[in-house]
């Protein structure tokens, strides 16, 4: 009888273990991913978070989202690098919390939202930097103006139909002809963002 | 000389009065470009970083107005001045010094309140902290009042100073005036004998 019950709970850890090893958390599954099984087109969607946040002296600064945006990538199931990302988004629905503030940005002193509706990126290089992790570089332009800038990516979560990022990246606002507010606002904006893909 | 003396100012009281003067007004003009004028937002935003720095010169400038007008001695006032008129330039003075510490001080209250939260950035060079008050919409519209209703009431005062000083000078044709621009103001009806005896002088 006591045999029998010891077999019995051995047998049932086995199975937690399998269990585990098979459907972990989420960060356990990311890190692996089968890049057959994200291949594919994906268009970003709402649920996704366009956050941004610059500093000023003494601590403390501007942070808001981006309401409106746009974009799709894909991702290459054969080849990484050849994936691609092109994404869109509207000043005019930036939101800080504080509404000067938002008129601030929308004004000709900052995004000009008036005359350039958009601002947009598309990528011209993607690189895989670790197991869940990638570099995208590519052109974003803002204000008329155009430039290379980098982001980082990590794989947060994936199955069959969508896939999220945290993407990174640290913009210099003054090539954009952006720089009002300096030095009392850094010239670096930095870019947290949540992007969620929903597969074609 | 840097003192002031019985009958006279000293360059303390004189460079303080002058600079201050110089500033205030700047001030009052900068304050009503900024917030009357349409202004492209980038250029306003840049005035008011200029506004506040010079602001808080005033402040110092006028901290130190002010200790200097309690330590050290008045001068007289030139005689033939009745009691109401001691009395009117006494309290105008006393005003003038407490509104030079007041709005900027407001002022300050209005940065500090601002739900804005925009740093003070001495001419971009150190962070004034703001004063320890609760930022809300509301404070910060009584204080932004409360600035622009005590800066017209400077501007009210220093005309009425001004002028004063001008009737001092043009009808009463005493030092008044010459006592605020000089540590050693030649006695004006001396002064007038002095160049009418030279042109008697140069008649002979």
């Amino acid at each position: 009888m006591m045999k029998q019950k010891s077999k019995a709970s051995s047998a049932a850890l086995a199975f937690c273990v399998m269990l585990a090893t098979t459907f972990g958390p989420s960060a356990t599954r990311a890190s692996a991913p089968q890049l057959s099984d994200a291949a594919g087109s994906y268009g970003i969607t709402a649920a996704s978070r366009i956050h941004f946040s610059v500093a000023q002296v003494g601590g403390g600064g501007i942070a808001g989202d981006f309401g409106k945006f746009s974009g799709n990538f894909r991702i290459d199931g054969n080849n990484i690098a050849r994936s691609s990302v092109n994404f869109t988004l509207y000043p005019e629905s930036v939101e800080t919390g504080e509404r000067r503030v938002e008129d601030f940005l929308k004004s000709s002193a900052v995004f000009d939202s008036a005359t350039y509706r958009t601002v947009t990126f598309r990528s011209t290089s993607i690189t895989q930097t670790g197991p869940d992790t990638a570099a995208v570089e590519g052109t974003l332009t803002a204000r008329g103006k155009t430039r290379k800038e980098r982001f980082s990516v990590k794989l947060m979560d994936w199955n069959n139909r969508s896939i999220s990022f945290k993407i990174r990246g640290s913009i210099f606002r003054s090539p954009y002809g952006m720089d009002v507010g300096t030095p009392i606002y850094s010239n670096v904006v930095e870019f947290d963002m949540n992007i969620k893909g929903q597969k074609r | 000389m840097l003192q002031n003396s019985k009958s006279a100012f000293g360059w303390v009281t004189i460079i303080l009065h002058w600079l201050i003067a110089v500033l205030i007004l700047a001030l009052l003009a900068l304050g009503f470009v900024m917030r009357r004028l349409p202004l492209d937002p980038s250029l306003q935003f840049s005035l008011y970083q200029w506004h506040k720095s010079f602001g808080f010169t005033v402040l110092a400038l006028a901290a130190l107005r002010a200790a200097w007008h309690v330590l050290d001695r008045q001068p007289q006032a030139p005689a033939g001045l009745s009691a109401l008129e001691r009395r009117a330039a006494g309290t105008t003075h006393a005003i003038l010094i407490v509104l030079a510490l007041a709005v900027p001080v407001s002022g300050w209250a209005v940065a500090s309140t601002s739900t804005l939260n925009i740093p003070s950035f001495y001419f971009d060079w150190f962070v004034i902290p703001h004063l320890p008050m609760a930022k809300s919409e509301a404070a910060e519209s009584f204080w932004t009042s409360a600035h622009s209703i005590l800066a017209y009431a400077t501007l009210g005062l220093v005309a009425f100073h001004a002028m004063a000083a001008l009737y001092h000078h043009v009808v009463r044709r005493d030092d008044v005036l010459v006592r605020m621009l000089s540590t050693r103001p030649q006695r004006r009806r001396e002064l007038e004998k002095t160049k009418s005896s030279q042109v008697i002088a140069k008649r002979k």
